[in-house]
């Protein structure tokens, strides 16, 4: 019964594999106890972080890894939703009216461009549509450097953030097994309990009719649309419900920082970030860029900092201190990133579920072979 | 003949002189050659930067979204031929200038070519098919291009500087002002077409390329080795990258690592507005967005930084395969 009702809530679409599984079960358990565990704040903030990216991943996984389409106006709308929601605390009012009004104007401009775009570009070749993101992208990353009165241009926008998600909110004086109960507190487990949420409603809408269709699309089109299924329509809708999602990424974003800027939330950075979860975590999966999420910001976070401590301790021998260089981050990312889409193209999911499918039909083979019959005169043929 | 020009979509010919039209009747005449010469120049640059991204998605159906690696390439090795020869060289002579130029040129050519080649072979040739792969790998290109142009080069800005003798504009009759160095553009970009058209229509190999845009298989069938020539194909294409890139990179003056990339967006608009047909076609949508976002920054400069995403979504919504598409594709 219970393992029906884990079923039903990960819509049947489970890791199918104990090592994934494992890392899934890890991840959600260590981001439900981080404020009692690591309860200082700069982990706190990296777990908000993940969150925040593993919904920002997944959303792209709709696109990249179920549709197939390669959008570079992802992080386009992961800043909308961010600002929108800090245009409207910083320039209207503080509290969660201000919240709700510019997060779904986020979340609606956000789906109205997506389908403009795919109406505008999906018509065409598919590769059309990378281009075309890529363009439609960098216009607003310029509109948002250039309407200074606005956005802040440069500098980014700084705003309050509700009452209640603030420092000053107390729940209790005293702490709760080590965790201190102020608006961080709040803070942490409203992004934590959003990001489970749209977690699980994407697992959904993939397994869904809908969402077998998209992976029909990407399987192949031409088949796809012979079957009577307008493609064009389909992945239209289907990166709308991507760009909603991420805008709603962006909300959580702009309520985390209470600040927003174009290399927070906006640049092609942060696009690149997600490519890299998706890719390295496993494209059309779900679990795998929720993974990704989780290594490519420990990473950031982590191990930047600690080549540069390698970088200073090498110092004086050849060529090592190079390598560990924290500038040439990027590059070994790149590299690896290539490293990954050439020999493991379905990343750490995908690999573990090969992996997992392989032993079980190797064991059903086996049993097969021991039980049955080799040839029985009144099988059907 | 009637016929076949009603049959054929002869509008989009007509959408650059309307522009050019356009803009004489909303400026002044003065302003108005020195933006179009302007505007030329520019779009001859792009012409130069896509005509080899063009002729790749033509014959192999490969996005190469790594060509901004490749234009920034071109831009440093200007850099670093030009300020090791510059000393040599008297600058201030015709016969100088021109030798550097030539120089840088070569070199440029040479590098790009050679990385070219490199590329296609380690992360072009196992992509082929395949779109979505094509364009991760060619995206993780650009991010290592581009950090490997750090490592060379350093992450400072740098600055090209222009030969003192391109420095500078021509004036005609008091108040028109043609810069020198977008004249040198111009006959740079013309002369690389004219170049470019003959291989292809008058020659054998431009014969067997033609005839692999409008139907690989049946030139594989034919007995020719296609990848031979795509590789081919791709060399050139990097090398004009470069030698663009180069010629972009004296013009603005001010390097950096991303250089390429900026202006590889323009080169991409130049290809969806052209509709990746012909060269011919490449060659209008790149001189077309060069003098609309001359026109455009000039009569209203507050949408001039937006004017060629507004420009590209215009052309889509109005053609929506680009101007000049391929019938075939």
């Amino acid at each position: 019964m219970r393992a029906g009702a884990l079923d039903w809530l990960l819509s049947g679409d489970t890791p199918r594999s104990r090592p994934l599984s494992a890392l899934c079960f890890a991840t959600l358990v260590i981001l439900a106890v981080v404020p009692f565990v690591f309860p200082q704040t700069r982990s706190i903030a990296v777990g908000a972080r993940i969150c925040v990216f593993i919904v920002l991943a997944c959303s792209y996984d709709i696109l990249i890894g179920y549709t197939g389409i390669a959008s570079f106006a992802h992080a386009m709308f992961f800043g909308i939703g961010a600002y929108g929601t800090g245009i409207m605390l910083a320039k209207a009012w503080v509290g969660w009216g201000a919240v709700l009004i510019g997060g779904s104007a986020a979340v609606v401009l956000s789906v109205v461009l997506a389908i403009f775009i795919g109406l505008l570009s999906l018509r065409m070749r598919a590769i059309f549509f990378s281009m075309v993101t890529l363009a439609i992208a960098s216009l607003f990353l310029i509109m948002t450097t250039q309407l200074r009165n606005i956005t802040g241009g440069e500098d980014g926008l700084d705003f309050s953030l509700p009452f209640q998600l603030t420092r000053e909110f107390v729940l209790s004086e005293d702490r709760f097994l080590g965790a201190r109960l102020d608006g961080r507190f709040v803070s942490y487990y409203l992004t934590f309990a959003v990001a489970v949420g749209l977690f699980l409603l994407m697992l959904r809408i993939v397994n869904s009719p809908f969402g077998r269709v998209l992976q029909a699309i990407r399987e192949n089109e031409f088949r796809a649309e012979a079957l009577g299924f307008r493609t064009v329509l389909y992945r239209s809708v289907g990166s709308a419900v991507a760009a909603g999602i991420a805008a709603i990424a962006g909300v959580m974003m702009a309520l985390l920082l209470g600040y927003n800027g174009a290399d927070a939330t906006f640049s092609f950075d942060i696009m690149v970030d997600v490519l890299l979860m998706v890719v390295i975590g496993g494209m059309g999966t779900l679990y795998g860029p929720a993974l990704g999420a989780v290594i490519i910001v420990m990473a950031q976070y982590y191990l930047q900092p600690l080549m540069g401590a390698l970088h200073d301790a090498l110092e004086g021998w050849p060529l090592l201190p190079h390598i560990v260089d924290p500038d040439r981050w990027i590059l070994w990312l790149g590299v690896m990133f290539v490293l990954i889409v050439y020999f493991f193209p379905s990343g750490i999911a995908g690999r573990l579920r090969e992996a997992a499918s392989t032993a079980r039909r190797a064991k059903v083979t086996a049993t097969d072979l021991a039980t049955r019959p080799a040839v029985s005169p009144d099988s059907p043929v | 003949m009637l016929a076949k020009l009603r049959q054929a979509d002869w509008q989009p010919h007509l959408l650059l002189p309307v522009v050019i039209v356009l803009g004489l009747l909303s400026m002044q005449t003065a302003t108005w050659v020195t933006l179009t010469a302007a505007g030329l120049a520019m779009g001859m640059m792009l012409f130069l930067m896509a005509s080899g991204l063009s002729l790749i998605f033509g014959l192999m159906d490969v996005l190469n979204f790594a060509h901004g690696a490749f234009i920034t390439l071109g831009a440093y090795v200007a850099f670093s031929v030009a300020s090791r020869l510059a000393p040599w060289l008297g600058m201030d002579t015709v016969g100088g200038t021109a030798a550097l130029l030539l120089l840088v040129a070569i070199g440029v050519a040479i590098v790009g070519g050679l990385v070219g080649l490199g590329f296609e072979r380690v992360f072009i040739r196992r992509t082929y098919g395949s779109h979505l792969r094509q364009v991760l790998i060619t995206m993780g290109g650009l991010i290592i291009g581009e950090q490997l142009v750090v490592v060379l080069w350093g992450s400072q800005p740098t600055t090209l500087r222009k030969p003192s003798l391109l420095q500078g504009s021509f004036t005609f009759g008091g108040d028109i002002a043609i810069e020198k160095y977008r004249v040198l553009a111009i006959v740079v970009g013309l002369a690389v077409f004219v170049a470019l058209q003959l291989v292809l229509t008058r020659t054998r190999l431009g014969l067997v390329i033609r005839a692999g845009v409008e139907d690989p298989e049946m030139i594989e069938s034919l007995g020719y080795r296609i990848r031979r020539l795509f590789v081919l194909v791709f060399a050139v294409g990097s090398m004009l990258a470069a030698i663009g890139g180069a010629m972009w990179g004296m013009y603005v003056e001010l390097l950096n690592f991303h250089v390429g990339s900026d202006i590889g967006l323009l080169v991409f608009i130049t290809l969806i507005i052209s509709g990746l047909g012909s060269m011919g076609g490449c060659l209008i949508g790149a001189v077309l967005l060069g003098i609309v976002a001359n026109y455009v920054g000039f009569l209203a400069p507050r949408i001039g930084v937006a004017s060629d995403v507004l420009l590209m979504i215009a052309v889509l919504l109005w053609r929506p395969r680009g101007l000049f598409p391929l019938e075939a594709k």
